[in-house]
């Protein structure tokens, strides 16, 4: 890839930042440029959200109408899924398969909804509670637009 | 060192920030010229043999399966530091609480720190950008008012985290769970055998691409991917978007500094012809960017057609994933005999 190739397509993932790439300047030699963005990630990057954005919703419309735990919703829009949650509470599989059950996790003792909570970074309240819109953004804004410090930029 | 002075008030170490495009080989790199030791990202991520390929149908992200462009994580500074002669201190921890005091007592020694963590905890990266990936590494050089002054090799400016977002991504449980690992030159020797450990990296680079004894990895791996892509059923066009998709992104999106590696691999090749004085690898540099630029129409091809800004055409996925296969194949048996 030559350095005027590198493509610079502002791509709103990036927040107005950019990436850094390897490519040859004129004489073939390589260097380091900045690219704000490409076509091609950009298209599979929304892909992936998406996906995560579909889960959630569908988990949020199980567990509205009782189908689903919130449980189940909280670990999508964590951008979990059976196997991540698994792993990061520390549970086998099967388990957290059936904690995902309405009924099931409704009786959780206090001990497995705090190891839940922490795994996704909540409150065990906030396990049981479900937002009026399904989303799959990480809760906390990122600071990311106004950065604390950006005297090198 | 054009280092930029500590903000007021702040314990720690000016750090020079550069933004790189891998985060391990960001890190180790950008740590090692913090200690006065000259060091590129592409010749930290070369003499570390980083470079490669692996198709891991076992191991599953969100039900896909793992393409790598490199060796597992870890492994960047693990090889560059063994080829150097290089000593690192390197500490986990079972209590959270105390991998953060001995973060903050490295900072009060006036160290700057290498530290794993988890990309999706980390409040500073855009909401688009926050992954489950435990393996993400960068560089932690201040602290100030309960805020961390950190160099993150990926990003293009100095960012600053909470100690509570930071102590949850550092802890994180799970694959690679980081277990609050940090890290940092100890002892690097005075006097060091460049040449030979560009070398023997590019012999053990050469060696796991052509000769592995497993048919998913190194340039088989790839023409079993084509294969595989080729052998798509059609009718399952939502599930094929979605692991094309996802090689895409394996592929370009973290931190590969474009083409799953291969440039940074032809830069650091570059720099190479130069050490060992054989223009030859400079000219496998531009070969291996010829094959970089074909990677990239394949990602371009792969990510239009999920879009359906294409038609779907599995077979020229599959061609431009058999001409990759092809020429690395080439390109990596003349640079064995060249760098002997």
């Amino acid at each position: 890839m030559k350095k005027d190739e590198v493509p610079q397509q502002n791509a709103k993932a990036f927040m107005g930042h950019d990436k850094l790439l390897y490519a040859q300047d004129s004489d073939g030699r390589y260097t380091r440029v900045p690219s704000s963005g490409w076509e091609a990630e950009e298209i599979v990057l929304d892909q992936a959200i998406a996906e995560f954005e579909r889960q959630a919703a569908d988990a949020w419309r199980r567990a509205k109408t009782g189908q689903g735990s919130t449980l189940e919703y909280h670990m999508f829009q964590e951008r979990m899924d059976l196997v991540l949650l698994a792993q990061s509470t520390g549970y086998f599989k099967w388990r957290v398969r059936r904690h995902l059950k309405p009924g099931v996790f409704r009786n959780l003792p206090a001990r497995c909804r705090e190891r839940y909570a922490e795994a996704l970074g909540k409150t065990p309240e906030q396990l049981d509670t479900l937002p009026d819109q399904p989303s799959a953004q990480p809760p906390d804004p990122s600071p990311y637009q106004s950065p604390l410090q950006s005297d090198n930029s | 060192m054009n280092a930029t002075a500590l903000p007021s008030g702040a314990i720690g170490t000016p750090f020079d920030h550069q933004q790189s495009a891998h985060c391990e080989s960001g890190a180790i790199s950008s740590l090692l010229r913090h200690q006065g030791l000259p060091m590129s990202e592409p010749m930290a991520f070369g003499i570390s043999a980083g470079i490669g390929f692996a198709y891991l149908p076992f191991i599953k992200f969100g039900g896909l399966p793992l393409f790598a462009y490199r060796l597992p994580p870890g492994q960047v500074i693990r090889g560059l530091t063994k080829r150097l002669g290089i000593r690192m201190h390197t500490r986990r921890f079972k209590r959270a609480a105390d991998g953060m005091d001995a973060l903050d007592a490295c900072l009060t020694a006036g160290r700057a720190v290498g530290v794993q963590a988890s990309a999706y905890w980390l409040t500073y990266f855009p909401p688009d950008m926050r992954f489950h990936f435990n393996a993400h590494n960068l560089v932690v050089h201040g602290k100030r008012d309960g805020n961390y002054l950190i160099s993150d090799p990926v990003i293009d400016i100095r960012v600053e985290c909470e100690a509570e977002a930071l102590q949850k991504a550092r802890f994180t449980r799970g694959v690679l769970a980081p277990k609050g690992l940090l890290y940092y030159p100890e002892y690097i020797p005075s006097k060091m055998d460049l040449p030979g450990a560009i070398r023997s990296a590019i012999r053990r680079t050469t060696n796991l691409m052509l000769y592995t004894p497993a048919p998913i990895v190194g340039v088989r791996g790839i023409r079993m991917v084509a294969r595989k892509v080729r052998k798509l059923d059609p009718r399952d066009e939502h599930g094929n978007k979605l692991l094309l998709g996802h090689i895409v992104r394996m592929q370009e999106e973290i931190g590969t500094g474009g083409a799953g590696f291969r440039f940074l691999y032809a830069s650091f090749l570059q720099e190479a012809a130069e050490v060992l004085d054989r223009p030859r690898l400079a000219d496998l540099a531009d070969r291996l960017t010829d094959v970089g630029d074909e990677w990239r129409s394949f990602a371009l091809d792969a990510a239009k057609m999920c879009k359906d800004r294409m038609p779907m055409d599995y077979a020229l996925l599959a061609d431009q994933l058999q001409r990759c296969a092809d020429a690395e194949d080439s390109i990596f048996r003349q640079l064995r005999a060249a760098a002997k």
